[in-house]
């Protein structure tokens, strides 16, 4: 009984942090003291706290490495935009479209990670981290020779030509331009349903580390070999984690594309899975919490140090490293303890929670 | 005969990843992570020969050992600044921070050598062996960069099962804690592995700016992963694998764009190295570990 | 326990930004107009705020860097002049869309009145939408493709579109009967390379060209030519169009080279740079035919005094980006007058009278003279056929 108590108290710790920066954003927005530079990051904040709790559940719960995770963002992103373009005469509300939109990305990206998940379970450790990194590849190759457009007859598909080989009938429109991807999207992303996002990711990342599928997921990741002598099937829990955090990250992809006027599949490479791989490792694996302030500052952080001019991404790399350096240190640690030994004696009982799987 | 001429392209392609996943697998094989900087010590490397040989004019041969020796100092003072402190830290950690350090060099060497591209000076020479006619050649670069990476190929496998300093690294990497009650600085080894290391990507550098004589400084990085790529296709850890897995992931991509398609040449040689690793899923020459149940 | 305390340490990073966030803000607020509900902050009384967004790090630096450049020749030049003066500022944007979008954004919280747009294409089409949201005028110097200015009446270009360049390159090659079997080599994942290759093509179909061979490289291996070039020399192409910047063209001379094979190369804009590219052996280039708006050989005193300053300023030759990054700043000055505009009006009234002026005004520029526009933003004017000789660029026509 206590057992639930704690984690429930956990989960309330995270979901209301969420709610309330919410609540804050829009009351600060609400009387327009907020900075043009802050209010143009909140979507792609949104985007990246999505991503890094999903990267986090292949990481941290399942406790394999993936370094491919933009390519399911990808995927994501080109098939929720060709959606919502498609359904442009059926749903005329905006946000019902774009919710449609980013179930069919979240889908796509949810078959990508079977497809990808089937070699993945075969392998390990680094293997697996060169596979899922030789998909990212793959994936952004694909799209830069993938042709789409939309006419009265409907959606037409042509592969390693141009757009002239759509033939599309009068009136139509090119989606896809190979690898000038998608230009012209409408915007639709809104802070609100970054926010919406954000709380039916936590809401299934955290049903599914919390129920007896998640206990088997971790003791998958703790030790492989105990848990299937005692009749756990890894490849099934494997793929569930797996498959889940893809769905995530693709509609994750719609957000993102819907926020801007183009995407192309360049952006998707291996510098931004890797840009959500710290998000990950920063905020601490297996820790969700964790993973959304991490994702929210590092987001920010750039973006911060603009008055360095020049020598921004120069001080950004030396932020990253000193934090590593800094959250891996003896010294630093015994000071962070002490702070927490007079918080905790001030409240008691309060300071127990934190970790979320330990 | 075009067939043949492929495949000398693809040869001193994958000679070029293999010399820079020798390097690779040298780091990975000891200290057990991966370094995602080394692709970018081997940009420094190529700069510093640019320097010496194009501005100062001094002979191919100090610039190599220049920049080797150079190359060799910012290995390890990387290593000791950001990488030891680390040492019992998860694997990840080093990671994002080798990560944090490759993003450093590049925009260093931007603040420092500017964004305009280079031209790499012919240090090498750039002659080409002739064969039936002239309609099939063998560039002097390719013979070089495939003879150095057998010489080291040759030399850091007798060094790792010879040396008393190999065979301590070759303990460091089973078992760092029984290693260190044997009585083998665990901290040094791994430090003189670095250095090593680093000296690699120096020649590494020279001959992939040789070899593709534009100089940025974001050259380093995309050889880095397809490095990265050629050392865990041949079994990451092993020296020898290192080598095949390189001249083989040039041969396929330069086969896949010559028979396939340019367009897609970059999906295919990854789906390839998908399916290798569906049948072997330790790469090419890599150990098969027999879990303990 | 360690997750605990990585909660911590990033709330406490999360705290800096926070702080610096308010730094941020009051000190907009103070500056005169302040910055409310994300609106433009209101202008200063003295110059034109002019701000664009451009790759300033990363693998796209050389472009960003060279139009800041060249645009910030001209506003000292216009400054020391007396008259209009300019605030100019650019900030970085990795050549990314969404780092392009919160470049933009900082550059609204400045206070921004005319924007130069975004340096590269894929950023520009991200950039060029918000700037037609917010009603502010934009005029960018190189982004070339044809969706930068689609559909939005306040965006303008100072370069070619990319199907202009390809038409006219398919144009100028049948006019001049420079090849009869033409091989292409283009970047596929390049919105500029690409763009340029789908018209070409298209044109050379209807002028009846024959393309014998068209391949394509990547981003990940712009490094290996030996199959693009050993194709289209067994298909026998005398002709190796290469709508494709001159870093990796410089590349496919030197393995062309060889391996014996001598085409005729013909090349855009993106080419122009290759003689002053350090260490390289200019007599890989001989015969290389470009058609570039921008040379910086030419002798006319505009362009003479260009070079000068910008070496001395900066150590380098300037390329077609950095002359690009100058005009922009000459033409907004003569829209400016010509429309009447004063610095304390705001963005959204500059906006609208340099949307009914730019159509109208004739500019002589750096890359080219008798410069117009079209209302629908797009430029005209004539490209220069141009061919390398002895390590010089010489006029063709």
């Amino acid at each position: 009984m206590k057992r639930i108590g704690k984690r429930l108290r956990s989960n309330l710790v995270i979901y209301g942090l969420v709610v309330v920066t919410y609540v804050v954003l829009q009351m600060v927005m609400g009387s327009g003291h907020i900075s043009s530079s802050l209010q143009g990051q909140l979507v792609p904040i949104c985007v990246y706290v999505v991503m890094a709790v999903s990267l986090n559940l292949t990481i941290g719960v399942l406790g394999e490495l993936s370094l491919g995770h933009a390519g399911f963002m990808s995927v994501g992103a080109f098939t929720g935009v060709v959606a919502c373009i498609a359904l442009e005469g059926i749903i005329s509300l905006g946000a019902v479209r774009m919710a449609v939109s980013m179930l069919i990305g979240a889908a796509c990206a949810a078959l990508a990670g079977v497809l990808i998940g089937i070699p993945v379970l075969r392998l390990s450790g680094d293997y697996l981290a060169i596979v899922t990194l030789a998909f990212g590849e793959i994936i952004k190759n694909i799209i830069n020779c993938l042709y789409v457009g939309i006419d009265h007859r409907g959606l037409r598909i042509s592969f390693l030509t141009s757009a002239a080989a759509l033939e599309l009938a009068e009136g139509g429109r090119v989606i896809i331009d190979g690898p000038m991807g998608i230009s012209g999207i409408k915007k639709l992303s809104t802070f609100t349903m970054g926010f919406a996002l954000i709380l039916i990711t936590l809401f299934i990342v955290l049903n599914l580390i919390y129920s007896r599928s998640g206990r088997a997921i971790m003791a998958l990741r703790d030790n492989r070999i105990a848990a299937e002598s005692v009749g756990i099937p890894a490849t099934k829990y494997k793929m569930m984690a797996f498959v889940t955090s893809a769905a995530l990250a693709g509609a994750a992809g719609t957000l993102y594309a819907l926020n801007y006027s183009t995407v192309t599949a360049a952006k998707f490479n291996f510098n931004t899975s890797i840009l959500i791989l710290v998000f990950v490792v920063l905020g601490g694996l297996g820790n969700i919490l964790g993973s959304i302030i991490a994702a929210t500052v590092l987001t920010i952080l750039p973006e911060m140090l603009r008055q360095f001019n020049d020598y921004r991404m120069l001080v950004y790399a030396v932020v990253l490293i000193l934090v590593m350096l800094a959250t891996n240190n003896d010294d630093f640690k015994g000071l962070l303890y002490q702070i927490r030994g007079k918080i905790l004696a001030r409240n008691g009982t309060k300071g127990k929670e934190g970790a979320v799987n330990e | 005969m075009t067939f043949l001429s492929y495949f000398i392209s693809g040869l001193s392609l994958g000679s070029i990843y293999a010399i820079i996943a020798l390097g690779y697998t040298m780091v990975y094989g000891i200290a057990k992570m991966l370094n995602f900087a080394h692709g970018d010590v081997i940009m420094v490397g190529s700069y510093i020969c640019f320097f010496a040989v194009s501005r100062w004019n001094l002979p191919p041969v100090v610039g190599v050992l220049l920049a080797m020796i150079l190359c060799t100092v910012l290995g390890v003072t990387i290593e000791r600044l950001a990488y030891k402190p680390l040492r019992s830290a998860p694997s990840l950690s080093v990671l994002i921070t080798a990560i944090g350090i490759s993003y450093f060099l590049q925009n260093a060497a931007q603040l420092l050598w500017t964004s305009n591209p280079k031209v790499f000076p012919s240090v090498v020479g750039d002659g080409s062996v002739k064969f039936f006619d002239g309609r099939l050649s063998i560039s002097v670069i390719t013979i070089v960069t495939i003879a150095t990476c057998v010489v080291i190929m040759v030399a850091l496998t007798w060094f790792t099962s010879k040396t008393r300093m190999g065979k301590a690294m070759r303990a460091c990497s089973e078992d760092k804690g029984a290693a260190q009650l044997m009585g083998i600085s665990v901290n040094h080894t791994i430090s003189v592995t670095f250095a090593i290391g680093s000296a690699l990507a120096a020649i590494a550098g020279v001959l992939l700016s040789s070899a593709y004589p534009t100089l940025m400084p974001t050259t380093g990085s995309m050889p880095g992963i397809k490095a990265f790529t050629s050392a865990v296709f041949g079994g990451i850890g092993s020296i020898p694998g290192a080598m095949l897995g390189g001249i083989l992931l040039g041969i396929i991509e330069i086969f896949s764009k010559g028979y396939i398609s340019t367009q897609l040449s970059d999906a295919i040689v990854f789906a390839v190295l998908i399916v290798i690793l569906l049948v072997k899923p330790t790469g090419l020459l890599g150990k098969q570990i027999t879990e303990k149940v | 326990m360690k997750k605990t305390l990585s909660i911590m340490l990033s709330m406490l990073l999360l705290l800096g930004v926070l702080a610096g966030c308010n730094n941020a803000g009051s000190s907009s607020a103070s500056a005169p107009g302040g910055s409310e509900g994300g609106q433009p902050a209101a202008p200063s009384a003295t110059a034109f705020k002019i701000g664009g967004t451009g790759p300033l790090t990363g693998g796209a630096a050389i472009y960003g860097i060279a139009a800041q450049n060249g645009a910030q020749i001209a506003v000292e030049e216009i400054n020391a002049m007396g008259g209009i003066q300019f605030e100019l500022k650019y900030e970085d944007d990795e050549h990314d869309a969404e780092k392009a979008v919160n470049a933009y954004n900082k550059l609204k919280d400045w206070g921004v009145q005319i924007s130069l747009g975004s340096v590269t294409s894929t950023p520009a089409v991200a950039t060029s939408a918000e700037t037609f949201a917010d009603r502010i005028f934009a005029l960018t110097p190189s982004a070339s493709a044809a969706a930068v200015v689609e559909g939005k009446d306040n965006v303008y270009q100072m370069c070619f579109t990319d199907p202009n360049q390809g038409s006219a390159s398919t144009q100028y090659i049948f006019d001049k009967k420079l090849g009869n079997k033409i091989a292409v080599i283009y970047k596929n994942d390049d919105v500029y390379s690409k763009g340029i290759y789908d018209t070409f093509t298209a044109k050379a179909k209807e002028l009846g060209l024959e393309i014998v061979s068209a391949t394509t490289f990547t981003e990940d291996s712009q490094t290996d030519f030996s199959v693009q070039l050993t194709e289209a020399k067994n298909n026998g192409a005398d002709l190796v169009f290469l709508p494709i910047y001159y870093t990796p063209a410089s590349l496919i001379f030197q393995q062309a080279k060889a391996m014996d094979y001598f085409p005729k190369y013909f090349g855009v804009d993106g080419m122009d740079g290759i003689l002053a590219l350090e260490g390289f052996d200019t007599s890989l280039a001989e015969d290389v035919m470009l058609l570039t708006p921008f040379n910086a050989d030419a002798t006319d005193d505009l362009t003479v005094n260009f070079v000068k300053k910008y070496q001395e300023a900066y150590g380098e030759i300037p390329n077609q980006f950095a002359a690009d990054g100058y005009d922009c700043v000459y033409a907004i000055k003569q829209a400016l007058e010509a429309a009447g505009c004063t610095p304390d009006m705001s963005a959204a009234d500059i906006c609208e009278k340099l949307v009914a002026t730019f159509p109208t005004i004739t500019f002589n520029g750096l890359t080219g003279d008798d410069v117009t526009w079209a209302p629908t933003g797009e430029v005209s004017k004539s490209p220069k056929g141009m061919i390398i000789q002895n390590g010089a660029y010489v006029g063709m026509d």
